[in-house]
């Protein structure tokens, strides 16, 4: 039983690690741009949120209303004013970059809002649980990982059938046939990365709905992102999902076994994974 | 005759510092299929990508329909009706046949119901594509991924269509095949550039030729008209050459 109750909280955790991952799915996965800053954005976006929620009126729905937008807002910017200037088939020139970006954007969190670690004020659903049978779980990370899960579904089925999704994977593929075929490569990875970050924008408010943030907190949340993507497969956005729940299942029952090694049970699964199936669990060929 | 649809007019260009393009001139008459031959390295492809958007050229070095548009990002050159079926295919990997060809639809100008090309037209041109349309384009032959890659570019619905060696590793019946359509393709109204090697082909599809030699024109004419000796050696540089 206490195995039991360690996968579904590690499933829990997972759904919170797949909102983490999914943006990373759609830049790393798909468009194979590496995005060093990817956690240090949802930090500064759980920040904003944070500081927002103490002047907005209306809870959490508007919180979400009002962070939501500014995350496009930032992604369009970055793909437009950093990423696109770098894109190509090099990932080099976009992981520099966007290292840069991380430090610059640590550095900055960090003058605005101190080390402090903070969270969003407990308006209930934080502390809320239900029980099934002997296993009690929280309301929180089911909402979490209910949103995860149609966050998935949508971001997969934008991907597969829509114009915006073929006209994505064909600059994926290639750019410049892309563009010999009408799409105008720029302005679909624009979009591509405002919703990304978008995606982001939600899992920050989560994140600090759930626990607290800091600003030194990005890197291990680029690291899980990574990791999922990584296990999970590229290009496959419901494999980083499910490389977020393998990810989420280790760490719970790592933590079982002993309280120290959660984390470090996650990496060695990954590892695991990345030695056994280095394409990953869902590899889509291209 | 009236203007010609695509024209270049001294039109140099070339990679960074390195010059492949010494001022070529050139038209192409609505509905016309003309060919472009060379040896390798001549600059044929350099040619086609620097009216195509995709090498930086002077704005007037390149006139469609009497605008200069020397330069224009290349989506909106296919917006303004000029498709390029490219050196190697370069097909979306990873997408099946059909999706390929939706890419083009999708951002077309004109849409597919109002369109000289529709699906249905390319299976029926192409009916091997229409039994493999839900297969990744990675599952196809050479020849097929062809069929693919001329598809697509018709279905950005093309007033001028570029070529470059479409039949570069075929077979010689596969060749036949899809030169076979390029009457159908110039009966719809587009005009065509072809980019050959093979010279004989090049002569029998074609009304006029021109030959490339080094990044400059060393012949031009009607491709009937033109005899083997002077082909031989404006194609391969020599004492006959003539610009
Ligand atoms: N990407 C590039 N960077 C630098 N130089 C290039 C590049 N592509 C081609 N060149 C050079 O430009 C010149 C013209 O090349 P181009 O590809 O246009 O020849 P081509 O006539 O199409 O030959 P082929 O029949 O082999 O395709 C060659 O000298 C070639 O080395
Ligand atoms: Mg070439």
């Amino acid at each position: 039983m206490q195995w039991l109750d360690a996968v579904i909280q590690g499933v829990l955790l997972g759904g919170m690690y797949a909102q983490y991952a999914l943006g990373m799915a759609l830049m790393f996965g798909v468009m194979r741009i590496v995005n060093i800053a990817h956690g240090d954005v949802m930090i500064l976006l759980s920040l904003i949120a944070v500081s927002l929620a103490g002047v907005l009126p209306g809870g959490n729905l508007m919180l979400v209303i009002a962070i939501v937008p500014i995350a496009v807002l930032i992604g369009w910017a970055l793909q437009k004013f950093v990423l696109n200037r770098v894109v190509g088939v090099d990932p080099l020139p976009s992981l520099i970059a966007t290292f840069g970006l991380s430090i610059a954007l640590q550095n900055l969190m960090l003058e605005v809002w101190s080390a402090d670690t903070r969270s969003l004020p407990n308006s209930g659903i934080a502390s809320a649980s239900f029980q099934i049978g002997p296993i009690y779980v929280g309301l929180l990370p089911v909402i979490v990982l209910c949103t995860a899960i149609a966050l998935t579904a949508g971001l997969d089925a934008v991907l597969r059938f829509t114009r915006f999704g073929r006209g994505l994977r064909a600059a994926s593929a290639d750019t410049d046939a892309a563009a010999m075929t009408g799409v105008n490569p720029r302005r679909i990875y624009a979009t591509a990365t405002a919703i990304a970050v978008g995606i982001l924008g939600l899992a920050g408010i989560f994140a600090a709905l759930r626990a607290t943030v800091s600003p030194a907190d990005g890197p291990a949340q680029l690291i899980y992102a990574f990791e999922a993507v990584i296990i999970g497969g590229m290009g496959s956005i419901w494999g980083a999902f499910l490389g977020a729940m393998v990810l989420g299942v280790a760490q719970a029952v790592g933590l079982r076994i002993d309280p120290g090694l959660g984390i470090l049970f996650g990496h060695l699964v990954f590892l695991a994974v990345l030695a056994t199936r280095p394409v990953g669990i869902m590899a889509r060929k291209r | 005759m009236s203007e010609p649809i695509l024209s270049t007019h001294g039109l140099v260009g070339g990679y960074g510092d390195f010059q492949a393009l010494y001022g070529i001139d050139l038209h192409l008459n609505a509905g016309e299929v003309i060919s472009l031959i060379g040896a390798n390295g001549a600059g044929k492809s350099t040619f086609l990508k620097s009216i195509f958007g995709m090498l930086p050229v002077a704005r007037d070095m390149v006139r469609y329909r009497g605008t200069p548009i020397g330069g224009t990002p290349t989506h909106e050159l296919v917006k303004r009706g000029i498709a390029m079926v490219p050196e190697g295919r370069r097909l979306f990997l990873g997408m099946t046949v059909e999706e390929n060809m939706r890419v083009a639809i999708d951002n077309a100008a004109i849409p597919e119901s109002r369109g000289q090309w529709n699906r249905e037209r390319l299976f029926d041109l192409f009916p091997i594509l229409r039994d493999k349309r839900r297969q990744p384009v990675e599952a196809l032959s050479g020849g097929q991924q062809q069929m693919v890659a001329i598809s697509r570019a018709l279905l950005c619905q093309p007033q001028v269509l570029l070529c470059d060696e479409i039949s570069l590793g075929l077979a010689p019946k596969v060749i036949r095949e899809i030169y076979a359509v390029l009457p159908d393709i110039s009966a719809a109204g587009t005009a065509i550039v072809l980019v050959e090697q093979d010279v004989t082909l090049a002569q029998e599809a074609t009304s006029r030729l021109y030959c490339l030699l080094e990044g400059r024109v060393t012949l031009t004419g009607n491709s009937r008209d033109l005899s083997r000796e002077a082909i031989a050696a404006a194609y391969f540089g020599g004492s006959h050459a003539v610009a």
